[in-house]
């Protein structure tokens, strides 16, 4: 397994946001997380990249734990990271931010002497080439279509050569007919390089779509967990989510 | 006459509405429109630009392209305390009570002169609405319950004597029993001849409430 | 300390945090609700001051305080309605600098009203006598400042609670957007919260009348003291402000009543401190929802070839003239050091510092002392004293790392008022108010040409340096770290530790300018460190732009040449300087560098 998730859980506010989630993922797969807003799906995105430190449970990449160290170390450890709403340097180019995410690989980001305009050109545009993005390296992040943007992103998750990618609603805000290319860029990358891939999602068709596994949260536990079909079959989880659209 | 007269004009209108967050396009030309004393629901999955429409013609999000008209009025390019002077009332999803206020404070932000041609909501009446409430008169937003604080967003908006109001998913995340009685206060509120346009996924209670359906999904009007 | 002794230093405590409690509650309404930090606060505070002098003797003390407080109200309202509201979107830096530059015009608007010259009014009729308490005499006039304190508190409370007014305000200080949805005009609500937090803050001022005369001087030591408060209470927090001045007055009477008076300062450091760091956004302040607009994209300008030429060109200068112009010339490569060592941070690393001048202060004095105390020679103190603004900029930047946005900026302006106040009161070490004089470069420095060409390379070396390190990996990391903090953890950026370091080595190259302003000037005095400096630099930097580095060098030129020949024509050249950042914030608000784009894009 690449990731196992056991026991996770997290209140704040004295609300129980996650209580006792336990799951994993194994290379190679693509596993959908999915509930209604409020489930704890982002609580729980928020505590596997360390931007929250889980109150109980623990959680294990490649056999160690990772529970509640900071997000830029568990990145050193192999996790790669898309965002709801995309994150990019908006005053940089496209390729520059690939180049700022290699450069903090190869450890340095306490370089001073150099001009980091012309270190790892290449291996930037070997990155942007992957989802499709190389013609548009010298474009400004500012100017560029939000469907490009998340392709920049993922482009920025994979300079790390990642174990683990987690991806939060990586489709939200795109037009509907960008989503399924982007999906399937995953799913190949997943298959080619035994990529394990966390994801949450909103639109049905992509998780039916594209996940290899499927985990329902609803109140913070994991209600149902399966094949996509069972899970779109699944009695719990057609009355607190799927309903019956 | 007069009263079928009105009943077939459109108190809320939308016309080819494009909208979205900086880079993110969330509406494609959406054109929906709901008659004085209507309810009306748009229904779709999470993500699909319910709450964008809401917040497009509350004047919360600016729309790249399109029109809104409330009551023969233009509402693109007022502000949002402009477009709710005009009676147009907004329960947002995430409810947005304030929490450092109480019940009572929370409805007096909203309150509004009692408007023509349009139900007046005096606390009395609110309490009546929604019974829970007015045990809660003093506790602070902060310290109640989802479905609690679900109601006091309605009163709130309701103190503002709106002629029309706009309510994004009043039934997320609340008990099965909460959304029953959520039910019903909606249907109150219709007969009190507020028109309603409701976001909403759950095709059930879109059914309960709503006198017409619009299917919005990834940003696109599906059916009506 | 005896008993009694240490009840007094307690009321007097109390005394004190009733004025602070009562700039810091209006400071912290108008951050409420506009989420505009105002800057000019302490001088409405001043401004309350001196109306209560000037209309004393014609109404009676006790009629002047509430005339104080409404004259200074409808100036809050006016500054509101003619400034504040054009700026509500702009980046909070402009916010800052455009009611940094009421500080100065209602500094020289009172100059001119009233004269440079301390006035000090009447004392409180009926309340001129003193109380025995535990065997001592207690004033009366502070018992009454005692009560006034609470008693403003409750008004203040009974205001935002009970009234449809005060609900408003909180309801916009809460969620503005929901409020106004719900209907809420928010004009009218910010115009009078302004004026509101202006009339305390000239009630503050009037009722200190009876215990200081009015003073110049008593705008920037107020407003930071209150910055101190609000930072420790909480952010648009009234109970916080309340507090926070009772904690820091009480600090403060207590160092003082020790004896410890220079405590008093490392006192308020370390509250600050403990406070920031166990809750960082204060006793009971919650988290700001950041309101930043998105800067625009840093460019450079294609600049290396002017600049190098412009380098060829002042090395020749010397040949021409070793008048007037080369001392001003030796100014103008100082400054630009000190400009551009302040771009760094807030340019590439998006860290809005108001106390740099203690850096460049910590560089002066450093080289100072080596040279004086320690009798070190002048080149080993040219090159030792940036260490000392190393060290500085190594533990305030640890504190300020911590924080964003607003609250970082009022961070470092509280800490470089607090350097400043140990420089001005450590007589022994730093000679006082006084300053520290006969900090002359050695012999073969010592002719204006020689050392104008020292400034030059030095200049030269550094503004290169900062260049290198802005398009380095750590200074392309910076800049990440300033476009998204998220993303820039999510890519193995340690942000705090990248900004950290920025903050060390624009403190040191501060530090280097402040160093060669010593050995060029002979003397130094606190003034070397005070905010307004800090303010210049942030002129300078604005003024050229920050988007690119050649902005600050062209700022910081045109800003000292302007000021050197303002300052010798215009008798009220503050307020000139106020009215230029004005007209700067309103209508150049990406500055020269900005401007040079343009016509260059064209």
């Amino acid at each position: 397994m690449v990731l196992s998730v056991e026991r996770l859980s997290k209140a704040y506010g004295g609300v129980q946001a996650v209580r006792d989630v336990s799951f994993s993922v194994a290379a190679g797969e693509m596993v959908a997380i999915i509930g209604p807003n409020g489930a704890g799906k982002t609580t729980c995105f928020n505590m596997l990249n360390g931007q929250l430190s889980p109150d109980s449970g623990d959680i294990r990449l490649g056999g160690s734990s990772i529970a509640g160290v900071p997000p830029h170390r568990i990145w050193r450890l192999g996790v790669g990271r898309t965002f709801q709403v995309t994150a990019t340097f908006g005053s940089m180019s496209v390729r520059e931010n690939v180049q700022t995410a290699l450069r903090s690989f190869y450890r340095e980001n306490f370089s001073f002497g150099r001009a980091a305009g012309a270190r790892y050109v290449e291996e930037a545009d070997a990155l942007l080439e992957r989802v499709g993005m190389r013609d548009q390296g010298e474009r400004a992040c500012a100017v560029l279509a939000y469907g490009d943007l998340k392709r920049v992103e993922l482009a920025v998750a994979l300079a790390n050569r990642p174990r683990l990618l987690l991806m939060d609603e990586p489709t939200a805000g795109m037009a509907p007919e960008e989503r399924g290319a982007l999906m399937q860029l995953v799913v190949d990358l997943a298959r080619r390089e035994r990529l394990a891939v966390l994801f949450t999602e909103h639109d049905m068709s992509m998780v039916f779509g594209y996940a290899s596994r499927v985990i329902v949260l609803h109140q913070g536990e994991v209600i149902a967990e399966g094949l996509p079909e069972a899970i779109r079959n699944d009695a719990r989880v057609r009355e607190v989510y799927l309903g019956d659209a | 006459m007069l009263a079928c007269a009105r009943s077939t004009l459109a108190t809320l209108e939308v016309k080819q509405l494009s909208a979205g967050y900086e880079r993110a396009r969330v509406l494609f030309n959406i054109s929906l429109e709901a008659r004085a004393g209507e309810a009306v629901a748009l229904l779709g999955p999470n993500g699909a630009g319910k709450s964008t429409t809401l917040k497009a013609i509350m004047g919360l999000v600016s729309p790249t392209s399109g029109d809104i008209v409330f009551n023969g009025r233009a509402l693109r390019g007022l502000e949002p305390y402009e477009i709710a002077r005009l009676g147009l009332g907004y329960v947002p999803e995430d409810r947005r009570i304030f929490t450092d206020l109480t019940v009572a404070e929370n409805i007096e932000v909203a309150r509004q002169a009692p408007r023509a041609g349009a139900s007046t909501w005096n606390e009395e009446r609110l309490f009546k609405l929604f019974p829970a409430l007015a045990a809660l008169r003093d506790r602070r937003g902060g310290r109640m319950s989802g479905g609690e604080q679900q109601m006091l967003c309605i009163a709130r908006t309701l103190a503002g004597n709106p002629s029309a109001v706009l309510l994004d998913e009043p039934s997320e995340g609340l008990a099965p029993l909460v959304v029953e009685q959520m039910a019903r206060a909606i249907l109150e509120i219709k007969r009190a001849r507020v028109t309603i346009v409701l976001a909403e996924q759950s095709r059930h209670f879109a059914g309960r409430v709503a006198d017409r359906t619009y299917v919005l999904d990834k940003g696109v009007i599906r059916s009506a | 300390m005896s008993g009694s002794a240490l009840l007094l230093q307690f009321l007097n405590g109390l005394a004190g945090a009733s004025s602070l409690f009562l700039i810091a509650a209006g400071l912290s309404l108008i951050f409420g609700v506009s989420r505009i930090v105002n800057f000019a606060h302490g001088s409405l505070f001043m401004l309350g001051m001196y109306v209560c002098v000037w209309l004393a003797p014609k109404v009676g003390y006790w009629a002047s305080v509430p005339l104080a407080a409404m004259l200074v109200a409808l100036c809050g309202a006016l500054i509101e309605v003619g400034l504040l509201r054009r700026i509500y979107k702009a980046p909070e830096l402009l916010q800052l600098l455009a009611t940094f530059a009421l500080v100065l015009v209602i500094k020289d608007f009172a100059l001119w009203a009233w004269g440079p010259e301390d006035l000090l009014g009447p004392r409180a009729p009926g309340l001129t006598g003193a109380v025995p308490i535990a065997g001592r005499q207690f004033p009366q006039y502070d018992l009454f400042l005692i009560a006034i304190g609470p008693a403003f508190f409750v008004l203040l409370h009974l205001l935002l609670t009970r009234t449809r007014f005060g609900i408003l305000v909180r309801a916009a200080t809460e969620d503005r957007e929901m409020a106004s949805a719900l209907g809420v005009n928010q004009r009218g609500l910010f115009t009078a919260v302004f004026a509101l937090g202006a009339a305390l803050a000239g009630i503050g001022g009037a009722l200190a009348i009876p215990r200081e005369p009015a003073n110049l001087e008593i705008d920037l030591a107020v407003v930071s003291d209150a910055f101190v408060v609000v930072v420790v209470g909480g952010m648009g927090s009234i109970p916080g402000a309340f507090l926070a001045a009772l904690l820091i007055a009480e600090i403060k009477a207590f160092c003082i009543g020790l004896g410890y008076s220079e405590l008093t300062l490392v006192a308020e450091f370390i509250v600050m401190a403990v406070v920031l760091i166990a809750r960082p956004w204060g006793l009971l302040g919650r988290p700001i929802a950041e309101l930043r607009g998105r800067d625009q994209a840093d460019f450079r300008l294609a600049a290396t070839k002017p600049m190098l030429a412009m380098l060829a060109v002042l090395a020749l200068v010397p040949i021409a003239t070793s008048g007037y112009a080369l001392v001003l010339l030796t100014d103008v490569l100082v400054f630009v050091i000190f400009a551009v060592s302040l771009h760094l941070l807030l340019g590439p690393a998006g860290m809005v510092s108001f106390g740099h001048a203690a850096y460049f202060g910590l560089g002066a004095y450093g080289a100072g002392l080596l040279v004086l105390r320690y009798e070190a020679p002048m080149e080993l103190a040219l090159l030792a004293a940036p260490l000392l603004a190393l060290t500085g900029a190594a533990v305030f930047g640890w504190l300020c790392v911590r924080l964003s946005g607003i609250y970082l900026a009022m961070l470092t302006l509280a800490l470089a008022q607090i350097v400043w106040s140990v420089v001005y009161q450590w007589d022994s070490v730093t000679g006082g108010s006084n300053g520290l004089v006969g900090i002359w470069p050695a012999e073969w420095l010592a002719s204006r040409p020689a050392y104008y060409f020292l400034a030059l390379v030095v200049c030269a070396l550094s503004v290169g340096a900062l260049w290198r390190i802005v398009g380095s990996p750590f200074g392309q990391a910076l800049r990440a770290c300033r476009d998204s903090p998220l993303r820039s953890e999510a890519i193995g950026i340690n942000v705090r530790a990248q900004q950290w370091a920025a903050f060390a080595i624009a403190g040191t190259f501060a530090g280097v300018a402040g160093s060669l302003y010593a050995f060029s000037k002979g003397s130094i005095s606190p003034e070397t460190l005070s905010v307004p400096r800090s303010v210049d630099a942030l002129v300078m930097v604005l003024l050229g732009g920050v988007q690119t580095l050649v902005g600050p060098v062209l700022g910081a030129a045109l800003f000292t040449w302007l000021e050197d020949s303002v300052s010798r024509e215009v008798a009220y050249w503050r307020a000139g300087i106020g009215a230029v950042i004005l007209l700067l914030v309103l209508a150049l608000p990406y500055g020269i560098g900005g401007l040079l784009r343009k016509w260059s894009s064209r």
